[in-house]
């Protein structure tokens, strides 16, 4: 008996085995990693040698003077950044909605999808030139109005603004099209028996589509609520400098400067760590919370 | 849907389309100016002058840029990154579709395998000990560290899966009393009516390997093996900002060359906007493909 399905299953177990074997190592090598956190590590010595430190690397890690203000910055952005990221693409998927020429509905979703497939790297090329207090488009606009030449990426006051705003401008396109599509979903007849009772458009709207649209919001809203550490990496990376650090500075990039530049491998560790335990908090109960509210499962 | 034909409604309508008009105006305008900036002289572009459309038109720094051996041996590297990891990743997708969109009372080992692969999704050991993992692999500096770190893509494999869950039973266990395997039946059968899932992860998988850039900056010791984003991130990203007051910041970007960066900027978008118009028609569906279940 054992041996007849272990011959019908041992197809199925050697497709899964490379990517187990990927996984194991790519995965749960870095899991188990984290060990570094409570080492001394040294180069030296090796990853097997150096010795135990318990949790020295995450006292000095609280006594870092701006720890908190990252800490602060990372979540303040990214609060910032899920907000932001559900007003407008729902907004602009009604406005859409309310569109009868198909042609020019579907040139508008065409464009406005476009930047979220360019990497941060070409919208950070382009961001940086057009930002720029002296020959960037931007300025040079607001110079028609009598503006003085604003430092975008250079001042604290304005750079989590530009972050927010550009993310916003990288990825409303793309929500936009997954609410649209939660819209095609809507029975056709809610509308025509609202408009034999007399409903406005802005009755229609208010009273079917936006309770069509709802699983999905509080879908996509709870599974945001994953990301609050996440405050953007690649976008952060590309745009700031030492001058913004006091707004802009996350933990990523912090933790890349700790361990990557000045090369403090157990410190890193222990800040990423500290982020991974949170996060996994965060997105096991976003997950949660989606399977209560939207009965919405992985698998 | 049901429009009305008063003037309020043509009014709004009108707005409407005004609005939408203008917003997706907005996206573009920043990639036009920068490839206006790319087609104009050097002079126009450090003066300001150009808008929207290239002031003393013409072509040479994309010449200068298409000489470059830096250029053309980064772009070479992203297109073998974006060939070999693509079918790489597509590989290892199947195959574990495959098996994972089994019942679990026909594949005893299922329970086991969709714990251990979700798990990927939930926990990561962050980036020291990525490094370090890759590292001791000896994997830095080959074009198999930014191939086999990432081959793995649970979400693709779970998007991929619910497809095949879609499919008729019927053929399957038809193939099976013909005395077909697994193996053709995956290639023969589930492959073949998956194409438009597949044409789907396919063209995301390409886009995702064009785009990645962090991981050719951190794991390749060697500017010279640097895909075509990390070289750009060198390039046209300056970090030494840090090192020099705000006057001398804003004159540094104007002696650096402002065109040959934006005629870089868009050289590297150019094939995602080639592709990303056919996106829009599978994409839908992809979306829609992982948020509907029976």
């Amino acid at each position: 008996m054992t041996g007849k399905r272990l011959k019908r299953e041992y197809p199925l177990h050697l497709l899964v085995l490379p990517s187990f074997v990927l996984a194991l190592l790519f995965s749960y090598g870095p899991i188990f990693g984290l060990v570094l956190a409570f080492k001394d590590f040294s180069v030296v010595k090796g990853f097997g040698r150096s010795p135990w430190n318990g949790f020295d690397n995450f006292d000095y890690m609280f006594q870092l003077p701006d720890i908190w203000q990252v800490v602060g910055n990372t979540v303040y952005i990214s609060a910032m950044k899920i907000v932001a990221g559900l007003i407008v693409p729902i907004t602009v998927a009604l406005l859409l909605n309310e569109v009868t020429k198909n042609v020019f509905k579907r040139w508008v979703q065409t464009l406005i999808y476009l930047p979220h497939f360019l990497s941060w790297i070409i919208l950070g090329g382009i961001l940086i030139d057009i930002l720029s207090p002296t020959s960037g488009i931007v300025n040079q606009f607001l110079g028609v109005f009598g503006v003085k030449p604003i430092f975008f990426l250079g001042s604290n006051a304005w750079f989590p603004g530009v972050l927010v705003a550009s993310d916003v401008w990288k990825e409303f396109g793309f929500s936009t099209i997954v609410y649209l599509a939660a819209l095609t979903g809507i029975n056709p007849a809610l509308y025509e028996a609202a408009v034999i009772d007399g409903a406005t458009r802005w009755k229609q709207t208010l009273h079917i589509t936006l309770p069509g649209m709802t699983p999905v919001i509080v879908l996509l809203a709870t599974l945001s609520l994953g990301n609050v550490l996440n405050a953007g990496f690649d976008q952060v990376f590309n745009l700031y400098s030492a001058q913004v650090y006091d707004s802009g500075d996350i933990i990523d990039t912090l933790v890349y400067r700790l361990g990557i530049e000045q090369a403090q491998y157990s410190l890193a560790t222990a800040v990423g760590l500290m982020k991974s335990g949170v996060s996994v908090l965060l997105i096991s109960s976003s997950y949660y919370l989606a399977y209560r509210l939207a009965n919405y499962r992985i698998f | 849907m049901v429009h009305s034909s008063t003037l309020p409604g043509r009014l709004f309508r009108a707005a409407n389309a005004f609005f939408l008009l203008a917003l997706a105006l907005l996206c573009l305008f920043p990639l036009v100016n920068v490839l206006a900036v790319s087609f104009s002289s050097s002079t126009a572009a450090s003066a300001g002058m150009v808008k929207l459309w290239p002031v003393g038109f013409n072509l040479a720094s994309y010449r200068f840029v298409l000489q470059k051996p830096e250029f053309m041996r980064a772009l070479f590297i992203s297109l073998e990154r974006v060939s070999l990891g693509t079918a790489v990743n597509m590989l290892l997708t199947v195959t574990l579709a495959y098996p994972l969109a089994k019942e679990s009372v026909k594949f005893r080992g299922r329970t086991f395998y969709v714990w251990f692969f979700v798990l990927t999704m939930l926990v990561s050991g962050g980036l020291i000990p990525w490094y370090m993992v890759i590292k001791s692999a000896g994997l830095l500096d080959s074009i198999w560290a930014l191939i086999l770190p990432g081959a793995v893509n649970v979400y693709n494999a779970v998007l991929l899966l619910n497809f095949f869950r879609g499919l008729p039973k019927e053929l399957e266990e038809a193939a099976f009393v013909d005395g077909a395997g697994h193996w053709t039946i995956l290639w023969r059968i589930f492959v073949p009516l998956s194409m438009p899932a597949l044409a789907t992860l396919i063209l995301f998988t390409m886009v995702g390997h064009w785009n990645s850039w962090f991981d050719g900056m951190i794991l390749m010791n060697t500017p010279e093996h640097y895909p075509l984003q990390s070289y750009l991130q060198t390039v046209v990203i300056s970090h030494d900002l840090s090192l020099v007051t705000m006057s001398d910041a804003s004159s540094l970007a104007e002696v650096s060359d402002r065109t040959m960066k934006s005629a870089q900027i868009f050289l590297a978008a150019l094939p995602i906007l080639c592709v990303y118009p056919f996106l829009q028609r599978f994409f839908i569906k992809g979306v829609v493909l992982g948020s509907v279940k029976e």
